[in-house]
């Protein structure tokens, strides 16, 4: 296989690096941070320990699925300008198993250890005092909880890698002629299709209410659902695009031009929109109805601790994509767009941190090592699977039927 | 303002993109390509700046978030002050929806304007058809003559890149209001045997 992408060693460095950092991080956490102990929020350090991984496996995990989902969307949309990066995510997808099964570790432990500080509905005396509380008992329980979330990583998972699959047969096959082209790609759309149910059953609906909502039992949205579909996608492409600019630098991708960079940079730009859109309707509707139960989410993130976060969130998920991305030359600029993808990244992950935080360590909020230690772990894995993919694969899918779609796309 | 016309209509997209290179290459000066579709990178071959049109729309949008935020902070907070359901009297975020609507709505009218001028068409407004077939299967491309523009030697250059029709015109290259000129036939009648 000519130009087959070769790891340079400063990316090992970095991703071990990273990995390491993300390790060291856990043990200290576990010395110091006592997470065996105070599962009713009588230990600050210890709820903040669980909550500080609950919410970065939840957020990059969410976040590597999209690239899955970027594939299923484009594939139905019968797009042909994504090939020529296509593989790049798939790299992404294929991290999803091990973000999984990170997620699911550190489920179990919040849940079967009881973690009534994390999820209130965990905890027995709260239970049977709250009436609420009670009512949500048979959708807010820790069976529920743990078989849907098992399945439906599961489920992601394993439609990925079919769909990677698909993808990475066509490469022995040789170019298809028109018949096997239509059947492969009727393959991959019934695929595809039964993927963009589940996306829809699961983050548009009842797995931001499990996992995220339901850290604010009492309070509920109907708009939570799309916010945390959008705050992923947005970030996911992100994501997407600084592995292709990655690959791009190092020589591979030959047929990515910066129309498909303009093409990325008009994804962020519009769902970076999308997402303040759904954000500004959640929060206008609370202010403007001004019920109690449902302003309280907002009381703790406008008045308490978050507020510095409230507003910093948008600046950077709003004010910087809008006007940065507005002109043409900065989405064809490769610099520009590199650093609109971190700032996206960082601005999403601050969003996740102000989603989890208020609803489990409340009113004593930290940001320092153990805050900035963990995400950097996971990084690091990101980085070791993406590259794990792509050492093993040609990062071109040539025998796609798109390919040439692909190749002289122009915006 | 009247000018003299070379008009050379194509028959193939790929015909069309050598023919626009050699032209330009021979230093003639093309008024403009008609095609019966939008040709892709054809603006490109053309050698066209690229349009201001976003531009524009920037500035009508933010003329529109500015009216809408000015307009009604001044209404409630100077003019006419009310109390609505106990919210401050600049309530920022029950602008926003109001904000955006007239952004969107001045922008999108705005633009629409603007790519009418910079088209030069306008409801009323009529303009001088180079070759009717341009709004049907040819690819017409029009070559401005100036007084060194030699028409003799230009019309078998453009035969020799693939035209199938040349012809030498004189026409209004602007955009009048009222009627075509009567000599000016905007359809060709053929008869049809039956």
């Amino acid at each position: 296989m000519k130009n087959q992408y070769v790891t340079p060693a400063g990316y090992k460095k970095w991703s071990a690096g990273f990995m390491i950092v993300g390790l060291l991080t856990l043990i200290l956490g576990v010395v110091f941070l006592n997470p065996a102990a105070g599962a009713h929020g009588d230990n600050v350090n210890s709820t903040r320990f669980w909550a500080v991984l609950l919410q970065n496996s939840l957020f990059w995990l969410m976040i590597v699925n999209v690239a899955t989902f970027f594939i299923v969307i484009t594939t139905l949309a019968m797009g042909g300008w994504q090939t020529a990066f296509r593989r790049v995510a798939e790299a992404i997808g294929s991290v999803v198993p091990i973000m999984g099964g990170i997620t699911i570790l550190i489920m179990l432990c919040i849940i079967l250890g009881g973690r009534g500080d994390i999820y209130a509905w965990l905890d027995k005396t709260q239970l049977s005092h709250n009436k609420i509380l009670n009512h949500k008992v048979g959708f807010l329980n820790p069976y529920v909880y743990l078989i849907v979330s098992i399945i439906v990583i599961f489920l992601w998972a394993f439609i990925g890698r079919k769909l990677t699959k698909l993808s990475l047969e066509s490469d022995d096959a040789g170019t298809m002629d028109s018949a096997t082209s239509k059947k492969w790609l009727i393959q991959n759309m019934s695929w595809s299709a039964f993927f963009i149910v589940l996306y829809l059953l699961t983050v548009g609906s009842i797995i931001p209410w499990l996992w995220l909502m339901s850290l604010d039992p009492l309070w509920f949205s109907t708009m939570y659902s799309w916010y945390t579909f959008a705050s992923t996608f947005v970030s996911g492409i992100a994501l997407l695009t600084i592995f292709v600019i990655y690959f791009k630098n190092r020589g591979q991708l030959e047929f990515v031009t910066q129309e498909h960079l303009q093409d990325l940079g008009k994804f962020m730009f519009a769902f970076s929109i999308f997402w303040t859109y759904l954000w500004f309707d959640q929060f206008m509707l609370i202010w403007y109805g001004n019920i109690p139960e449902e302003t309280i989410y907002f009381k703790i993130r406008l008045q308490g601790p978050y507020a510095g976060l409230f507003y910093l969130n948008l600046i950077l998920n709003f004010v910087a994509p809008i006007l940065i991305f507005m002109k043409k030359a900065t989405k064809r600029n490769y610099t520009i767009v590199t650093f609109m993808c971190i700032v996206i990244l960082f601005g999403h992950w601050i969003d996740f941190y102000q989603m989890v935080m208020p609803g489990t360590v409340k009113y004593h909020p930290h940001f320092s090592w153990f805050e900035l230690g963990i995400p950097l772990g996971f990084v690091g894995v990101i980085m070791w699977g993406v590259n794990r993919f792509a050492t093993k694969v040609s990062m071109t899918p040539l025998n796609n039927p798109f390919m040439k779609e692909s190749m002289i796309h122009q915006v | 303002m009247i000018k003299k016309f070379v008009v050379g209509s194509f028959e193939d997209e790929k015909v069309l993109f050598p023919a626009v290179k050699n032209v330009r290459r021979a230093g003639y000066k093309i008024h403009d390509v008609y095609t019966p579709f939008p040709v892709h990178g054809l603006d490109h071959a053309l050698g066209l700046r690229e349009t201001s049109l976003h531009t524009m729309g920037f500035i009508y949008g933010i003329t529109g978030t500015s009216i809408a935020i000015g307009g009604m902070s001044w209404i409630f907070t100077t003019d006419w002050p009310l109390n609505i359901g106990g919210k401050p009297h600049f309530p920022l975020p029950a602008f926003i929806p109001i904000a955006f609507e007239l952004t969107v709505l001045l922008s999108a009218v705005g633009m629409v304007w603007t790519y009418c001028w910079l088209n030069k068409m306008m409801p009323g407004v009529k303009k001088h058809h180079f070759s009717p077939r341009a709004t049907d299967d040819a690819f017409v491309m029009v070559i401005e003559c100036t007084d060194k523009t030699n028409e003799v030697e230009l019309q078998s250059f453009l035969q020799n890149n693939g035209a199938i029709e040349i012809n030498v015109q004189e026409a209004e290259e602007g955009w009048w209001f009222g009627r075509y000129d009567k000599d000016q036939k905007l359809y060709r009648t053929e008869e049809v045997s039956v």
